[in-house]
């Protein structure tokens, strides 16, 4: 390659672990596919309202996280002079498998090049107007002046004190006062016209695949979609993703002219803010879920199928574990990796790089703090399992240990560990916030629901009271821990035996 | 039973020799004395001199395991390993960084600690088994429908909106109580009204819903439909037997916690300046008091493992199959 790419691809660790759970979640639907049992208990999901609605929302943010996990360092213009930066990133040339190895290669590919040491994302850059678009301190959602008053000098040389101007917000309008509710109102109209086209092909799309195969006419379908008489729920997931696009296409029309939901203390765009917490969020709630599931489903299968001395290591193990109260164990570990992490600055190329790594020792710390539960529930299991008589037969025919493991046990625990996963995610998206405000949380400088919060609550003793960083805060994380807890509900009802 | 409890308090020792050790690799081990002295000074203003001065300060310049100068029993005794872990077993946590008694705060802190832990215990319980019964009285109606949508709603927001909603409305619009302080004695209630409410309606959601679906699995039962033949009204068949029975499941998920309540609310004490213990750790946290740390862990699972021992006599209570042998 002779001229240098326009941007260097960077991979942090959690990036290639949720695209590996997202590759994962695909290998599964495939399995699912092939699987009648497995099928017909994702079917029992569809078929629950809430759990399409649910779905379409969690899918939502699931958009959005994986936006904001393509990470690259834009190149930087030849003139400015700054330090070359280092070969492949750490994170980079760790994360070895095939598919993103791209991101090795063209770090090498053009030497000459300098990066930025800022790390963007591709949510980042569709966000552009946001991000840039900063104010020098609070101002209010849809406010063309900023919060505080301040000391301003007039044409004529005369000192006023007055509210001024915002640089971005409500900028476009000379007579904001009067303008600003007939803008708006223009605005939200062509962004729901917007919508409603967005949502017809969606939905013509949508349609076409349920018609396909189902040996019916086409309007029938649709019409069977819309009056909610299909198997599954569609009218659910068709409602919620036409309030999606509603309120998705009105901050695409309103946002590079408003500030939506206001700024935060030092003018950064609260909306801004609070797309960027959601991958934090999405990361926390899923992988330390996948990095203590092989620990819980191993030892909690060994020691429920071996018994013996396995049976009381594990049990020792986790008892441990348990006795000591989570908090403070989280507490531990965290003060202690901030430790590490700050005496070897060399580790790291960027400051993303290291709040990314503080974000991933939070996820392990968790996982071995949280994995006991799961652990306890499949050794319970295990025990009744292995005295079943297939079990029994397969021992009887000589099979050895590990494949009565692998292919007797392990799938009949799967749906534990299913429910374990949906279950988690909305206590680990809350306790995130609650471990940032105590200080033990993310990096400070990761943007997540909960240093929101942390910056947030002392303004609302201010007068007048800032109130948009907090229901901002609210609001997202409120609609993302309902849809998790009410698809996890449903998902659970669909998969335990016990609940027919 | 005598024979069963001691068993039970002799398999706790080696359980919180695991928490011991664990707690001295993390403090220790992953981290030598010179990193977190690093830390602690700041990276910057760390000479050689700093660093050895705060470990003399702290103890923390003595050997790790054995200490081959020493003669001896001292060889053993005089290292960090039995100065800051083995000598909690005896209750002996040293001094926290400002050169305080880290014993001597404790014990200040219990108090405040439990009057906010107790009562908020003792009502979240109440309030969430009846609310649960009213659930379950109307069970299939549309009044069970909303109510448990209200409580997967009240389990959607976190606790930190509770405490900061509960602040501002409660005490600055309505300017009922205090937003925040202690006053020891009587005088205390009017500062702890609000934290305890606040406590109780964040719990509400999860553990009602949870309690629902006990009495639900319980009210199932052949027993049940029995006492109904037999022409008990449905309040009796209530509380004459599904509560009673569905108590032993409740029991196993609370009563582990009664010790847990000395330690107090981490968030709930931080926000409204209650000076009990939960506040203590947050402080120790945020000041990086590893010794506090150490000894706030060594307490809990102490107590920890004290609420495992109740739950197990509480089952011999409500339960008169359950024989401890």
């Amino acid at each position: 390659m002779s001229a240098p790419m326009s941007f260097q691809p960077v991979l942090l660790w959690t990036d290639a672990l949720l695209f590996l759970l997202v590759g994962i979640g695909l290998l599964a639907a495939l399995h699912v596919r092939g699987q009648a049992p497995l099928r017909e208990a994702w079917r029992k999901v569809g078929k629950r309202p809430t759990g399409m609605a649910a779905a379409t929302v969690l899918g939502a943010f699931l958009v959005i996280g994986v936006l904001d996990s393509l990470h690259y360092r834009p190149l930087l213009p030849p003139v400015e002079a700054v330090e070359p930066t280092g070969e492949a990133s750490p994170a980079a040339s760790g994360a070895a498998d095939g598919a993103q190895a791209r991101s090795g290669a063209a770090a090498n590919a053009a030497p000459g090049a300098t990066y930025s040491t800022e790390v963007l994302s591709v949510l980042d850059a569709l966000l552009s107007p946001l991000r840039a678009q900063t104010e020098k301190t609070y101002s209010a959602p849809f406010a063309w002046t900023l919060y505080q008053r301040e000391t301003m000098e007039l044409a004529d040389g005369r000192q006023v004190r007055d509210y001024p101007r915002l640089a971005h917000g409500a900028a476009h309008l000379e007579a904001p006062a009067e303008a600003l509710a007939g803008d708006v109102g223009a605005r939200v109209l062509r962004a729901a016209g917007q919508a409603a086209l967005w949502w017809a092909g969606a939905f013509l799309l949508l349609a076409t695949l349920v018609w396909r195969g189902s040996g019916l006419g086409w309007g029938e379908v649709a019409w069977a979609m819309l009056s909610g008489h299909t198997v599954l729920a569609w009218r659910a997931a068709l409602l919620t993703l036409a309030v999606l696009l509603l309120i998705a296409s009105a901050c695409i029309e309103l946002a590079p002219y408003y500030h939506v939901l206001g700024t935060d203390k030092v003018g950064q765009d609260v909306l801004y803010l609070a797309l960027k917490s959601v991958r934090t969020a999405l990361v926390l709630g899923t992988i330390t879920t996948l990095v203590m599931m092989p620990f819980a489903v191993a030892l909690g299968i060994a020691a429920g199928y071996l018994g013996g001395w396995v049976d009381d290591a594990v049990q020792y193990v986790y008892t441990v574990l348990n006795a000591i109260p989570g908090v403070l164990l989280i507490a531990a570990a965290v003060l202690m990796m901030q430790v590490v992490i700050d005496t070897h600055p060399q580790w790291f190329d960027t400051a993303a790089e290291r709040s990314d790594a503080r974000l991933l020792a939070l996820c392990f710390i968790l996982g071995i703090t949280s994995w006991t539960g799961l652990a306890r529930l499949l050794r319970g299991e295990t025990l009744k399992l292995r005295e079943l008589e297939y079990v029994q037969a397969a021992r009887a025919f000589g099979v050895r240990t590990p494949a009565i493991l692998r292919r007797h046990i392990l799938p009949n625990v799967m749906h534990i560990v299913m429910i374990a996963l949906v279950m988690d995610f909305s206590g680990l998206v809350l306790a995130e916030a609650v471990l940032s405000y105590v200080g033990i949380g993310v990096d400070p400088t990761t943007i997540s629901f909960g240093t929101m919060i942390n910056m947030a609550r002392a303004e609302l003793a201010r007068e007048p009271m800032v109130w948009w960083s907090l229901a901002a805060a609210f609001v997202f994380m409120f609609v993302l821990v309902l849809a998790a807890n009410l698809f996890a509900d449903v998902v659970r009802d669909a998969f335990d035996p016990r609940r027919g | 039973m005598l024979a069963y409890l001691l068993r039970r308090v002799l398999y706790a020792i080696p359980i919180l020799i695991g928490v011991n050790l664990l707690t001295f690799v993390l403090f220790f081990v992953v981290n030598s004395p010179d990193d977190m002295a690093r830390m602690h000074i700041g990276v910057k203003r760390a000479t050689p001199e700093a660093i050895e001065r705060w470990k003399v300060e702290r103890g923390y310049d003595k050997p790790m395991f054995v200490n081959a100068e020493a003669a001896g029993s001292a060889r053993f005794t005089d290292t960090i390993f039995f100065d800051k872990s083995l000598r909690m077993f005896a209750l002996e946590f040293g001094r926290a960084d400002d050169g305080r008694d880290i014993g001597q705060e404790i014990r200040d802190r219990m108090g405040p600690s439990l009057a906010i832990a107790l009562p908020t215990f003792v009502l979240s319980l109440i309030v969430s088994i009846s609310f649960a019964l009213l659930l379950v009285f109307f069970r299939a109606t549309y009044l069970d429908f909303w109510g448990v949508v209200l409580c997967v709603a009240m389990m959607s927001i976190s606790s930190l909106f509770y405490i900061i909603g509960g602040q501002w409305l409660v005490s600055k619009l309505w300017a009922l109580v205090p937003i925040s302080g202690y006053a020891p004695g009587l005088d205390a209630a009017r500062f702890l009204l609000l934290p305890v409410l606040i406590s109780v309606v964040a719990g509400i959601g999860s553990s009602a819903r949870w309690y629902r679906t006990i009495f639900l699995e319980e009210i199932s039962k052949d027993y049940v439909r029995t006492a109904r033949a037999k022409g008990l009204s449905e309040l009796a068949v209530l509380f004459r037997h599904v509560l009673r029975n569905a108590l032993i499941p409740i029991l196993t998920g609370v009563v582990v916690v009664i010790p847990l309540l000395f330690m107090g609310s981490l968030l709930v004490e931080s926000f409204f300046a209650i000076p009990g213990l939960g506040s203590y750790t947050i402080d120790a946290i945020n000041a990086q008091d590893f010794a506090v740390v150490r000894a706030m862990v060594f307490i809990g699972s102490v107590l920890y493992i004290i609420g495992l021992i109740l739950t197990d006599i509480s089952y011999t209570l409500v339960d008169p199959r359950v024989r401890l042998e």
